[in-house]
């Protein structure tokens, strides 16, 4: 492996594949990340408003499906595990630095709005779906659910066909 | 037998493994760089298709290794989690992380990956997406409607298309090997590349074409490792060799009231069956949970002796005979079933005229063996039942 070089995307993606084949015969469940997201906004909304932490639908079902504290949940560890993960490959790679990606026509200004806005349409509708590219779409895919391909389909469908409308952001 | 969670490894223990898969796939992420924006989002815009060759193949690798696993016995998918499939917000959910993609550039997972070695952006969409999950979670009352509009349940793609798990995972390899070629070709066309048409970059892309395939055609030609198991007791069976014990209903019963405790009554038929008539101490185990890995303990023991009974005799043989594969060496199958059992004991026929006096003395003894199999019945109830598995539950999902 050259430094500072992706590695070949098949290789990439047999390892990929072979950690989620691990994850699943170790604990019967697949890959994730934006439930982590969703532990992360529980802990944050039980510290600031505990009352309302307390009186909402959506946050009472979050604390019967966690009775051991907003944080200790599988993915939360897993997705600690991918910050680990990441920054030894980039620091292997040499790809660790504060950096700031975005196409040649837009400031740096607009491409941080425009991912805030990103994150947060795929925050939310990650939460409609019942799962994101990792929990739904890929780990989908390894188990043969309908339910996480359809998923799969409607995220590249969806960017597919707005991608025109958005190639300001991206394209020259 | 996977999956090792919760019986062999605990679930607290599980949340280490959780931190160890995640360094796995941060680094899988990282090295396939999904911590470039500009890599995902080439995808969009035909320069850079790294995250569709490395997706598919992920997804794929993934799925051939399940089915090998449990080809093989090694995974009993029975506990792997299936996303349940809600059509609607399936879809819209779908539709929206779309244009968070297209718009944002990243997904939660490969934001965060670019988070942790300093991109700045990925930061912002990491900000983002926790506002856009309080919004939910805030705006559920209003969505909770639609949210949970069409549940279809845990379907299959299989299933759905009515084809076996492996003709599907031939079709979704083919796609994927096709779509690899047509973005190649697409990239190369776009970025000006030059196409490699040598001989030895053919051969390679054959060559790692064939393997999956291979392995799914093996799969799918061959029988899993519980029917070979299975083909080979009965074909001993058959000949005698191995043959299962028989114990019948009148000595079953006779030993039940002298001895109870010295025999495991198994009930090889579903709940339901179960729950509107057992015999007096029986704990139930369907037929085609008994291969499973937390049931080894009961036939390895060699104190109580397994009696198996079901809807058949080849079914109470069937379940004997596993349990001996597994290393039960005195387990018994009852030669009536169950319905049979009921009939003697409990609506027995009534005598001829002239009845002879053996057939007299067995109507007495299954007069009495049936209030004697019911008092034990109740008296064993009271106390915890002997081996009673709880149920486990499935784990999995974005939540």
């Amino acid at each position: 492996m050259k430094s500072n070089q992706y590695m070949n995307p098949y290789l990439a993606g047999i390892l990929l594949g072979l950690v989620l084949l691990a994850t699943v015969y170790i604990t019967g469940r697949g890959l994730g990340a934006s439930g982590a997201v969703k532990s992360v906004v529980a802990t944050g909304v039980k510290a600031v408003t505990p009352s309302h932490y307390e009186s909402a639908v959506a946050y009472q079902d979050y604390a019967s499906e966690h009775p051991d504290g907003t944080m200790k949940s599988w993915l939360v560890f897993e997705i600690l595990g991918v910050i680990i993960g990441a920054f030894i490959s980039g620091v292997l790679s040499d790809r660790i630095g504060l950096k700031l990606e975005k196409g040649p026509s837009v400031t740096n200004k607009t491409r941080i709005i425009a991912a805030v806005i990103g994150g947060a349409l795929f925050g939310f509708g990650s939460q409609l779906g019942r799962g994101c590219t990792s929990g739904s779409a890929l780990s989908g895919m390894a188990v043969m659910s309908l339910g996480g391909i359809v998923t799969m389909m409607a995220i590249f469908g969806g960017a597919y066909s707005l991608a025109w409308f958005f190639k300001r952001l991206w394209l020259k | 037998m996977g999956p090792l969670v919760p019986d062999i490894i605990s679930n607290e223990f599980n949340y280490l493994i959780a931190l160890i898969m995640g360094i796995g796939f941060g680094f899988a992420l990282e090295q396939a760089g999904f911590s470039s924006t500009k890599k995902l989002v080439g995808l969009f815009y035909g320069y850079d298709f790294t995250v569709l060759k490395v997706f598919f193949t992920a997804g794929v690798t993934a799925m051939i290794g399940i089915l090998l696993l449990s080809h093989l016995g090694l995974l009993n998918i029975e506990f792997v989690f299936v996303n349940p499939f809600f059509v609607r917000s399936a879809i819209v959910g779908g539709i929206i992380m779309g244009a968070g993609f297209i718009v944002g550039g990243f997904c939660p997972g490969t934001s965060v990956c670019a988070a942790a070695i300093g991109k700045v952006d990925a930061m912002a969409f990491v900000l983002g997406s926790g506002m856009g999950v309080w919004a939910f979670m805030e705006a559920f009352p209003l969505l909770e409607e639609f949210y949970k509009a069409d549940a279809q349940g845990a379907v299959l793609i299989s299933d759905f298309f009515n084809v076996s798990r492996s003709t599907w995972a031939i079709l979704l390899t083919i796609v994927a090997l096709l779509a690899f070629v047509a973005v190649t070709l697409v990239q190369q066309k776009v970025t000006n590349e030059k196409a490699d048409w040598s001989r030895a970059n053919i051969f390679k892309t054959v060559k790692w074409s064939a393997l999956p395939i291979a392995i799914l055609i093996f799969i799918a030609a061959t029988p899993t490792r519980d029917e070979f198991v299975m083909a080979k007791l009965e074909k001993k069976a058959k000949t005698g060799k191995c043959a299962p014990k028989l114990i019948d209903a009148d000595k079953l019963a006779y030993e039940l009231i002298n001895n109870y405790y010295a025999y495991n009554l198994i009930d090889i038929r579903s709940k339901e069956e179960y729950d509107s008539f057992h015999i007096a101490t029986a704990i139930n185990i369907p037929l085609e949970q008994l291969k499973n890995l937390e049931y080894r303990p009961l036939f390895r023991q060699r104190i109580k002796t397994n009696v198996f009974y079901g809807v058949s005799l080849s079914d109470a043989s069937r379940a004997c005979l596993l349990a001996r594969y597994h290393g039960d060496v005195n387990g018994l199958a009852l030669k009536e079933n169950a319905d049979q059992f009921y009939q003697l004991f409990f609506l027995p026929k009534m005598l001829g005229a002239t009845p002879t006096k053996q057939e007299l003395t067995i109507k007495l003894f299954r007069e009495s063996a049936a209030r004697k199999m019911e008092e034990i019945e109740t008296a064993v109830s009271s106390m915890s039942k002997p081996i009673e598995k709880k149920v486990r539950v499935v784990q999995g999902g974005c939540s």
